[in-house]
Order: structure tokens, then sequence, then C-alpha cells
């Protein structure tokens, strides 16, 4: 047993996919280690949707190598689909069960489900327990899908776009449940279009443009150098100034000796997940672009 | 941490056989999709008292005719109510078996519950297990309503031999087993879960009348009686007819007899290739759209 703790909990290599003539996942790798939270990231179209269903078994790939939890999800049985927890980005609901009903159904699918009411205290629907599913709003039927997804127990947790419809306030709760299952223990795998929430769980990130990885790493290193530079914004007659530096501090103090006391409107800081992200997505573009028109030549 | 959790060769400690967990969650399966059937008001209309309100309006509508048996049609007479009882069991087996399911899992199909399971651990023997348990409980009930309601409500006189109780159980079985094959071979027909309804209504509503459910059979024309005599709902029917009409009746059948050799055969085949059908049409999720 060994050694196993440090094994990948999801192995992709070369990863490929095309639909007749269009390619839609393009040599993708990545690992996702034990007990980490993995962030995919990238712009509608870029393959996340179907990244993800490639690992949880529901589409055939075209090219590559995949083992989720040391399995093909190919050959994925029921005792590995015990081991996993899906979240899918759109499912339909049994409108016509009741949200307890529902979790207790699909809890005895799985050997060591948690405790059903434990589960909808987590995802803050315990009021709604006796509510039919079809009653509940947007955001609420969200949550009864991230309650299917946990209930069994899941080893590796695969949530696509999971907060989609909630308000701040349940993302913020929606948070916290992620974080206790990380500290249970529980490997995950997020897409999401929201790039604080990524920057708030994930460990690491890759984003992904086109069907390639563009950038893959710590949240804090991804992107270019230059593109993680902090910046020092500031009013000066009346005119927006931003410089960017790798010492921003200095620069403030040169500032304040400058102007001879403290700058108007002063801001200091780097770059957010979402800055980056959008100039990664802009540069992807840009350079598929330019590869095309060469193509073309 | 992760490293516990993994599992050895053996099966878990606590885990019951592959065959005895099949079975569980197959009774667990249909214990939950009857609860939900009866909360879908269109469904109890459509399927489970449709052939109840059948009954009733040709009752009612006809109070006043007779059907006779022989081969003179002067033998036995028996009022409307009882002419219809045969069929409207027999639509109420086409219509829990074939519609409910070809609907239901189509719908189940469209709206995602379907692919939902394929992600769990549920057997997919379990998920037919439930449907075919669901099938089986609720034509179960929608019979007894059925006749229940014959017997009070318009005094029709319910047989009281048990060899013709004896037909009508294996009539019974057979055609809501081929139904209900046949209702998940058909499930891959509709494309969307919208058109679920619109594709299968109109498909079970024809065999309805060219096989004699509404219309005597015997006032069709004979190249669609014969057209009718492949399908397996004439034959249902039929089997019916020997369970709940007089004897004299048997001469108005198309063969002249009830045949039930003949109806135990075409059911047989149906169910065969209803299993085949089911086997090719049903997939959990169309992979790749």
């Amino acid at each position: 047993m060994s050694g196993i703790g440090s094994q990948p909990v999801v192995r992709v290599r070369g990863l490929g996919k095309t639909y007749g003539t269009r390619t839609a996942v393009d040599g993708v790798d990545f690992d996702i280690l034990p007990g980490e939270i993995f962030a995919l990231l990238g712009p509608n179209g870029a393959g996340k949707s179907t990244t993800i269903e490639i690992l949880e078994g529901y589409r055939d790939r075209s090219a590559g190598q995949v083992e989720v939890l040391g399995i093909d999800p190919r050959n994925g049985d029921l005792d590995w689909k015990a081991r996993i927890g899906i979240v899918l980005q759109s499912s339909g609901e049994q409108g016509s069960a009741t949200v307890r009903e529902q979790v207790a159904h699909f809890a005895s699918f799985y050997p060591r489900p948690r405790d059903v009411d434990e589960v909808l205290e987590a995802v803050g629907l315990q009021d709604k327990a006796r509510a039919r599913i079809r009653s509940l709003s947007g955001g609420q039927r969200r949550r009864v899908d991230v309650a299917l997804g946990i209930v069994g127990r899941p080893e590796l947790l695969f949530l696509d776009e999971p907060t989609t419809g909630f308000d701040p306030e349940a993302r913020r709760r929606f948070w916290d449940l992620i974080r206790s299952l990380k500290g249970e223990g529980t490997t995950i795998l997020l897409t999401t279009h929201y790039l604080d929430e990524a920057a708030q769980l994930s460990d690491r990130a890759a984003v992904l443009t086109g069907g390639r990885i563009s950038a893959l790493g710590p949240v804090s290193s991804l992107g270019t150098p230059e593109q993680r530079t902090p910046f020092v914004r500031w009013r000066e007659r009346g005119e927006r100034r931003e410089v960017r530096t790798a010492t921003p501090a200095e620069l403030v103090g040169t500032l304040v000796s400058r102007l001879g006391g403290e700058p108007e409107g002063l801001e200091v800081g780097a770059p957010s997940l979402e800055d980056i992200y959008l100039e990664l997505v802009a540069s992807a573009s840009l350079l598929r672009t330019a590869a095309a028109q060469e193509g073309l030549a | 941490m992760t490293s516990t959790t993994t599992t050895p060769a053996p099966a878990r400690p606590g885990e019951p056989a592959p065959l005895a967990r099949m079975l569980r969650l197959g009774t667990i399966r249909a214990a939950y999709e009857v609860r939900l059937y009866f909360r879908q008001g269109d469904s109890v209309f459509f399927t489970f008292l449709f052939p109840v309100v059948m009954l009733a309006i040709f009752s009612v509508a006809f109070s006043d005719g007779q059907m006779a048996g022989g081969i003179r049609g002067d033998q036995d007479p028996i009022s409307m109510a009882h002419a219809y009882l045969p069929g409207m069991v027999a639509a109420g087996l086409l219509l829990s078996g074939v519609q409910n399911l070809a609907v239901d899992i189509a719908m189940e199909r469209g709206d995602g519950t379907l692919k939902r399971l394929a992600g769990s651990p549920l057997p997919v023997i379990s998920y037919f297990l439930g449907k075919l348990g669901q099938v089986l409980v609720t034509s179960l009930l929608q019979l007894a309503l059925l006749l229940t309601v014959a017997a009070v409500v318009f005094q029709v006189p319910l047989p009281t031999e048990p060899s013709r109780w004896l037909t009508f159980a294996w009539v019974y079985l057979l055609g809501i087993g081929t139904s209900a094959v046949l209702g998940i071979a058909l499930s891959g027909l509709p494309r969307s879960g919208k058109s679920a309804t619109a594709v299968i209504i109109p498909i079970t509503l024809v065999l309805q009348f060219v096989s004699g459910v509404y219309v005597t059979f015997a006032s069709l024309p004979e190249w669609l009686q014969n057209a009718a005599s492949v399908l397996p709902l004439k034959w249902m029917a039929q089997g019916m007819r020997s369970v709940f009409l007089p004897d004299s009746f048997s001469a108005t059948e198309q063969g002249g007899s009830w045949d039930l050799g003949t109806t135990a055969l075409v059911l047989g085949v149906w169910l065969v290739l209803g299993v085949l059908g089911s086997r090719l049409a049903f997939r959990w999720i169309r992979k790749d759209t």
C-alpha cells in the first residue's frame, strides 16, 4: 500500500477528442494529486466539459491516456463509480421527489454513504428536506445536485460549474463546504466561470484555451512574470496613472516624496486571477489567429 | 490519508454479494418509482385511469345496447360493459407497459435522469427491475380498480371458474412482460423527452383501434384483421375475452375459437423481440452527442 497515496488520482496524457472534423481537445496533459482541489478554467467551447466528461466516463476519447483512481474510465465499473462523485453542469431532477427522498435514494446506491441529514445540512437544504424538488429555486436545485454528488462519500469529486445560479451568500457557504470536503481528504476537480472561486478554492489550476492547456500551476503562479507584476495606481492632476513594477513599495515611497504627501486614490495590488486569465485567453486566441493566417499563406 | 481508503481486491466486509445487491437495489428502485408514479397527474390519468374512464364512457354511451355470442349471434346476451371489459383489461396492459415505460424512459433520458444514474453505482439491471416492479404494481392496482368498477358499478359478472383465472394469470403475465419490454425498446424512438408523448401515444392509440379494443375486431376489414393479428395487442384482447366472455362468443373470433395456443405463441415471440430490441435500443446516455 505504501506510495499509493502519492500516486496521482487523475492522470491525463496527450488527451485528444475530435467530433467529426472539429477538434475539441488537443493534446492535454495534467495530473491531479490526492487531496488537492484542481480547477479547470477556460472560455466556453475551450474543451472543459469534454475533458471532464471523458474523465467521468461519459464520453470516449479520440487519443491519449487517462487514468482516474488508477482505472481507465472506459472500463470504469460499479465499484469505480462508487468512488467518484459527479455534479454535472446541467442536470434534470426527478421533480416530484422530495429533497430528502432523492438524497436518501441515491445514498442507498453507495457502500458507505454519508448521513443524509448531515448532507442536507451541509448544502443548506435542511429546511427544504420535505419540499418537492420541482418547487425549488434554481440555486436550491443546484444544491440538490451537489448533495447527490457528495452523498456517496466520494474519493474524487467532479464539480462542473457548481455555483451557477447561487447568490453570493450561498456561494460563500458552498466554498466552506468544499473546504470541509477537502479537509476530509476528498480530491476535487472543479470547473468554474467565477475566477474568484477558483482563486479561493483551488490549489492548482489549468487554463484551457482552444482545446489546449495554455497555463498550469498553483493559482499564484499562473501567467507570465510580466502578467503577475504588481501595479500601483493613483490620481495626479485629475489623471489616472498606473505603473506596473516589481517594487511597488519603493515606487510609493518616491511618489509620496515627489507629491509631498498622500497620493490621491492610491491603489497597490497584484493582478487578480481574472486579469491574468483574460490576458491568457486573449493571447491564446491571438496566437491561434496568427497560426491560422500562417497556415493560409 | 486517501491511501487508507484504497480498497484491496477482496470485497469490502459488509458489502452484499453482487446479485443480492442488484435485487435489493431493484426493490428500492421499484418502491421509489411507484411512489413517484402516483405523484404525476398526467401518467395517472392517461395510463392508470384511462381504461376505467373508457369503460365507463362506453358503458354509459351504449347502455341500451347488448351483444350476443354464437355463430348466429343469438346466444348469451351480455351488457356493453361486459363486452368492453376484456378490451379495457388488454388496453390497460398495453398502456401500463408500452406507453408508460416508453414515455417515462424517453423523458428520463431527456431530462438528464439517466445520465445521472449512469454516473452512479446503480446496476443497470436494478434500474430495469425497478421499472418492471413499477409496471407490475401499477398494472395490478389498475386491474383491481377496473374489475371492481366493472363488477360493482356496471354489474358485470366476473368468472368464477379457477381455470378461467388461471388463463387470466398467464395471459396477464405474458402480456405485461411483453408490453414492458416493448416499452423499453420503443423508448429509444423519441428524439427528445418533450416529444415522447407525441411520438408514443399515437402508436398505442392506433394499436388499440386496429386490435379490437374499442371496435369489435370482427367488424374491421379482413386485411386489417390479418395485419393486426401479427401484433401482440390483438392476442392479449382475445386471451382476455376467453376469460371474461361466455364461451359462445368464441364463435365470433376470426378463427372461430379462442385459440389460446396462438396467443401464447405470438406473445412469446414479441416478448423475445422486445428483449432483443431493448438491448439494442437502451443506452444510459447517447454518447458523443
